[in-house]
């Protein structure tokens, strides 16, 4: 073993079970999206692995406490208190986190991280990670996404192609359950689908008015991981709408549900919850990585784990930390960092802009149940023949309709009985257009460790230094200029458009700080999501993307896990890594 | 909550046409200034835990909450307890300056009854409580209309708001007064509807 200096506190004490006890064929560190997938397909081929979630232990079902409670059962019916907001700033801003959902994310203390410039961090340290929580709109990328960086000069160029992730898509489309329409689009191609949810009258309305109006703009339905019809013994959905309480129905993917049951089922799985990845063990005389050091959550104790194989799998910015945080003498700079890119080119999302309306109409018109997802309308500009010039790359819409409930402040209806009347009623048809766009890589936008602050456990802080730019503003003016324009345009009443303005990092998004590329000169990871250098050691979630499109991205995760997967076992028998 | 709905809501809340839960969400999530941080976050200045309001306050709120949704064909507020709802949304939701708002609301209401009727809320009949808090609601919608969205809310205002959510979300407002199904169980985005038929107590 290297005598590395970049060692936890307590490491005199490791492995007292011996070295041969804490060895596995693979390691992944992780139990998200894409964890949970690289487990999966490393189990299924045969790979004894150890999975390292830093959280504690989450059972499917039997660890969602929330998930069959009443609204009337929280005591604030939902809200977060004064005093949850007052100790977490960052996470209260997170839609999804409420009294039903908290327990599912991590608290502002629990994990301190440094702003240089403002970004909302919001993290979920338990086995399935943000899996349980994610909003599940699953669009494929596609060709342009994969060719704009090369087309446009703007960072480096993406190492694959979307023909090389398009089997991919299809092989993780089929086992996670997405359910979608066959749309003939090539800005989101079509995948593996169930059968695709309902469209409302308003929706149908609306995808009329727009298509007729504005050729080249389409609204279909968002392809979305719950499930329409069952699959592989899960679902099927039940419409409750309350995926992110976790689904007792098995209803939507997560790696709770659906991969780390696969992965246990071949008898190949040791999950190893409350292991906090210190970093990863580079063995300069082996020139490979040979291991990873765990802290233990609770206990603090430090131990080594070793493999033939790691999978990081961290959620952007933790595996970012992790590698940045593996020093040696072959990377002084943080493992695979040569090109000086690792930490650089954080991207999200950015969801600021949104615009509402209201239809008169349709009165004869309402739902039964609760449709999990909504429409979306792709990408549109710079894109075909509608080109912009005052902006790069585009941006989709999550467009969600409802008729209006209670929860309207009809003024003038009088007090008593009349207004009870009326809001016991449904009020109009109410569409909000969310704009989701594409936010270029800049060097500028990084991460780094903290020179002075560590964590509990002894590892350094991250420091995040990013911020949207020049291109993202200006895209948000259109964002909310065409927005509005449809919406008008359809017949809407009181539109009104919105930019929140907030900082990075509330698209929960993060891509890039560890890019894929075909350099190593300018890129951390190669074509197969190979650490440069450290060739046995493969990073497949957001840290990987080299651009970031403007559809959601967790998907794109899924496939680059599975192929890459595919690959490092073939590597493995032919004893290339 | 779907992660577009509640982007959408919040779009919506914006524009000041709804209410409901993320309305609190939005006074709980007022900026605390740094003395409110520190002393939320040392438990040696928490709050007591006694009750934010005493047994004859909630009564007071109860018949308050029952004038603005009264018992029809359905239960009315105070059967879904909006009093102590109300009392346990301030105490935990609200700014310390909205809470005292609220609480020199209770007073003021108050006096408005003395002023107008010579007698307390309480000793008032059903018609004349209505025509109390109508005013109050007239002049509540005046101020909004005219005030900046950040502007601090009329204490009828909250009364009313912290009404529509405590019995909507109650189990007798949303399973007797609204349409509410834990599981649907099914989808179908094109029902007919018809004058009358209720709202869907969840999204």
């Amino acid at each position: 073993m290297d005598e590395n200096e970049n060692k936890p506190k307590g490491a005199a004490n490791i492995n007292a079970g011996g070295k041969q006890q804490n060895t596995y064929d693979a390691i992944v560190v992780g139990s998200g999206i894409s964890g949970g997938w690289a487990a999966k397909e490393l189990c299924e081929k045969g790979l004894k692995t150890l999975v390292l979630e830093r959280g504690r232990n989450v059972e499917h079902i039997k660890d969602y406490p929330t998930a069959t409670k009443h609204i009337w059962e929280f005591p604030h019916r939902l809200s977060n208190t004064k005093q949850f907001v007052a100790e977490n700033p960052v996470l209260s801003k997170c839609y999804a986190v409420d009294e039903s959902t908290e327990h599912f994310f991590v608290k502002d203390a629990e994990h301190p991280y440094e702003q240089k410039r403002p970004f909302d961090w919001i993290r979920g340290y338990q086995v399935g990670g943000k899996s349980l929580t994610w909003a599940r709109w699953t669009q494929r990328w596609s060709e342009v996404d994969f060719e704009s960086n090369l087309k446009e000069g703007i960072a480096v160029d993406w190492p694959i192609r979307y023909k090389d992730l398009a089997p991919w898509y299809s092989y993780v489309e089929r086992f996670a359950g997405i359910s979608g329409n066959r749309d003939g689009l090539s800005q989101v191609p079509d995948g593996e689908f169930l059968k695709p949810m309902e469209m409302m009258k308003i929706e149908k309305h609306l995808k009329r008015k727009i298509e007729k109006q504005f050729p080249g703009r389409k609204l279909i339905m968002s392809r979305t991981a719950n499930l329409s019809e069952p699959i592989n013994g899960r679902g099927p959905c039940q419409y409750r709408n309350l995926c992110n309480r976790g689904c007792p129905f098995s209803g939507y993917f997560s790696s709770n549900a659906a991969t780390l049951p696969a992965a246990k089922a071949t008898g190949n799985l040791t999950l190893r919850p409350h292991s906090v990845v210190h970093s990863i063990i580079y063995d300069d005389q082996k020139q490979r990585a040979v291991g990873v050091r765990v802290i233990d959550a609770l206990t603090n104790e430090a131990t080594e784990y070793f493999s033939k194989v790691i999978f990081i799998n961290g959620s952007t910015l933790n595996t970012t930390l992790i590698m940045l945080n593996s020093t040696s003498a072959r990377f002084p700079n943080g493992l695979g960092n040569d090109s000086g890119e690792l930490g650089h080119n954080l991207m999200d999302h950015n969801y600021n802009g949104s615009i509402s309306g209201i239809f008169e109409g349709f009165e004869d018109k309402y739902y039964y149940g609760r449709r999990p997802t909504g429409t979306y309308l792709p990408r549109f500009r710079n894109f075909g023949n509608d080109k912009r010039t005052d902006y790069l790359r585009g941006f989709a819409y999550a467009v969600i309709s409802d008729r209006q409930g209670w929860n309207r402040l009809i003024n003038e209806v009088p007090l008593g009985a009349e207004l009870k009347s009326q809001l016991t009623e449904p009020g109009v048809w109410s569409t909000t257009l969310v704009g989701m766009g594409e936010c270029l890589p800049s060097h500028d936008n990084k991460v780094a460790l903290s020179k002075t602050q560590k964590d509990q456990w002894g590892i350094p802080q991250l420091e995040i230094d990013a911020s949207f730019g020049k291109n993202e503003h200006a895209m948000m003016k259109d964002i909310l200029a065409s927005g509005a324009e449809m919406l008008e345009a359809a017949g809407f009443k009181n539109i009104k458009p919105k930019d929140s303005g907030n900082a990075m990092g509330l698209g929960i998004h993060e891509m890039g700080t560890a890019r894929m590329g075909r350099d190593s000169k300018t890129s951390v990871l190669n074509g197969n999501n190979q650490v440069w250098g450290a060739e046995n050691v493969f990073v497949t979630d957001g840290a990987a993307m080299t651009s970031g499109a403007c559809q959601n991205p967790s998907l794109t995760y899924m496939a680059l896990t599975a192929r890459a997967a595919d690959f490092a076992v073939r590597e493995l028998k032919k004893q290339n890594i | 909550m779907n992660r577009r709905d509640a982007l959408a809501r919040v779009a919506l809340l914006m524009s000041g046409t709804i209410i409901g839960a993320d309305l609190f969400l939005s006074s709980c999530s007022s900026p605390a200034s740094k003395e409110q941080k520190a002393a939320l976050l040392d438990p040696g200045k928490k709050a007591p835990s006694t009750p934010f309001l005493n047994a004859s306050q909630i009564g007071f709120l109860d018949e308050v909450g029952e004038t603005i949704l009264p018992t029809t064909s359905t239960p009315g507020a105070k059967a879904a307890q909006v009093g102590s709802f109300m009392a346990v949304m301030v105490r935990d939701c609200y700014t310390p300056a909205n809470q005292k708002i609220f609480l020199d609301g209770l007073t003021q209401l108050e006096q408005r009854s003395q002023k107008r009727y010579n007698q307390g809320f309480m000793a008032l009949n059903a018609a004349q409580r209505t025509a109390l808090l109508t005013a109050l609601d007239a002049e509540q919608n005046a101020l909004t209309a005219h005030q900046r969205p950040d502007a601090p809310s009329h204490y009828f205002r909250m009364m009313k708001q912290l009404t529509l959510l405590g019995y909507f979300t109650s189990e007798v407002g949303a399973t007797k007064a609204l349409r509410y199904q834990l599981v649907p169980g099914r989808y179908n985005g094109n029902i007919p509807y018809k004058k009358g038929d209720k709202t869907w107590a969840t999204t």
